[in-house]
């Protein structure tokens, strides 16, 4: 198994992997991939934004964040993008 | 304060289970009796007499009414006393609370917290336990573990391939990765582990009679707090879904599992396992229902040796959490809120009807 740093979030990775299946259709659906062949995850969250991490707790905290870290000036009341796009983290 | 939601529907029991007898069950703290009426329906009441709290579950049904084991207090149906003995006069003070509930799927649902708040709609959906195209084993073990461990258990498959190796474990379970999905509105946490080249368990080789490698899909969804639901598909490797149509080259099994708490420190564990093939066939319910009971104690010897460790530990003991965990940490996440919402909701109740 490879180290958690060799793969961390020194090197940030783009979320280059197609767009996960999505499985849950609400409107505010957070999705989590494991990237394959690393020990990285990708958080996808429902409002466009996508962020790598190695620490699932991390990850979570980084999404649940919303809006206040990666949502700019929305609120809470926002309506997610319909196509959310993915970015580098 | 419990450490369950309140203000939400838990599996109470099998429609099966509910016949012509009292059946008792303890559900999220509350000792509860059930019993169906002449008509069908599904009762349930306070399991203590108000005289002196003799068990009603340990009581007599007569006439849709259960009579008190104990002095014969009588209560009818909505819990109110109807009878006691040598009196005329029955204090109207003299009732049992009575609990709501719903028969959905072959399961028989039970709304804790506020019974004003009860909303059919809510209750999560099995349909496949009902169905004539599924044939359905199932079982119930009660837990001496708290609710929590048996959430994180089913929420982490590749733990299937250590405690449960030669049953359901192969070693792609716990190598491929997952992807994991949280309805924040829903309180839906799905995680999916597709593998594409995977050994076939004994547990599916023998009841589809699938030889070589399988393309093998577990979806899980978890409808906090009660129903789990894990749409596994097996399918001989290479055999994908078509684009349209009927996916009639794989095999479906629906494991389902109703999560009840009933103290702190028990559970009890409903398990279903559904199946869309060989539907009549006695050889393959048998095993299906055999090995699923092996893999169910298997949990259940695990989970109430953890029990048994946390109860022990010192406050603030740190776990470690990586990457096969997102899908547990999320359901942890959403069961914190809930909790929470179930206080508030209880506390505003509460805030209102005081003087
Ligand atoms: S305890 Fe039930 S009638 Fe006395
Ligand atoms: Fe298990």
């Amino acid at each position: 198994m490879s180290s958690p740093n060799q793969a961390g979030p020194a090197a940030p990775m783009r979320a280059d992997l197609p767009a996960p299946t999505k499985m849950l259709k609400g409107r505010t659906v957070y999705r989590v991939v494991w990237k394959l062949n690393t020990d990285v995850l990708v958080g996808y969250c429902w409002c466009g934004t996508a962020h790598e991490d190695t620490d699932p707790i991390a990850l979570w905290e980084w999404l649940l964040a919303h809006p206040d870290t990666h949502g700019g000036g929305r609120t809470d009341s926002a309506v997610p993008d319909p196509e959310p796009e993915l970015v580098d983290a | 304060m419990p450490s369950w939601p309140v203000n939400q529907w838990y599996v109470a029991a099998y429609s099966e289970e509910i016949g012509d007898g009292l059946l008792g069950r303890t559900i999220c703290g509350e000792p509860l009796v059930f019993y169906r009426t002449g008509e069908g329906e599904v009762v349930a009441l306070a399991d203590r007499c108000v005289h002196r709290r003799y068990p009603l579950s340990l009581s007599h049904l007569k006439d849709d009414q259960i009579v008190c084991g104990y002095h014969g207090f009588t209560y009818d149906k909505t819990g109110a006393c109807v009878a006691a003995p040598a009196q005329k006069r029955i204090p109207r003070t003299a009732r049992v609370p009575a609990w709501t509930v719903r028969e959905q799927d072959s399961l028989v649902w039970v709304w804790i917290g506020d019974q004003e708040l009860a909303d059919e709609a809510l209750i999560p959906r099995a349909p496949w336990l009902d169905s004539p195209d599924y044939t359905v084993v199932r079982g119930m073990e009660p837990l001496k573990a708290r609710y929590s461990l048996l959430v994180d258990n089913l929420m982490d498959l590749s733990h299937e391939t250590y405690l449960h190796g030669g049953y359901i474990g192969t070693p792609e379970v716990a190598e491929t990765p997952i992807t994991t999905e949280v309805d924040e509105d829903a309180n839906v946490v799905y995680v999916s582990r597709h593998m594409d080249d995977a050994e076939c368990p004994p547990f599916y080789s023998k009841s589809t009679g699938i030889d070589g490698r399988i393309t093998r899909w577990q979806d899980v969804e978890y409808h906090a707090p009660c129903l789990y639901l894990l749409h596994s598909r097996i399918a001989p490797a290479g055999v994908l879904p078509p684009e349209e149509g009927p996916d009639d080259k794989a095999f479906h099994v629906e494991v389902t599992y109703g999560i009840t708490p009933s103290t702190e420190h028990e559970t009890l564990d409903f398990w279903m396992v559904s199946r869309d093939f060989a539907l009549d066939d006695e050889e393959v319910t048998e095993f299906l229902a055999t090995n699923n009971h092996t893999v169910v104690m298997q949990d259940v010897v695990a989970l109430d040796l953890l029990e048994k460790v946390v109860e022990g530990e010192k406050e603030n003991y740190q776990e470690l959490s990586i990457n096969i965990d997102t899908g547990a940490l999320a359901a942890r996440r959403i069961l914190t809120k809930l909790v929470a919402q179930g206080e508030e909701r209880t506390a505003a109740a509460k805030a209102v009807t005081a003087p």
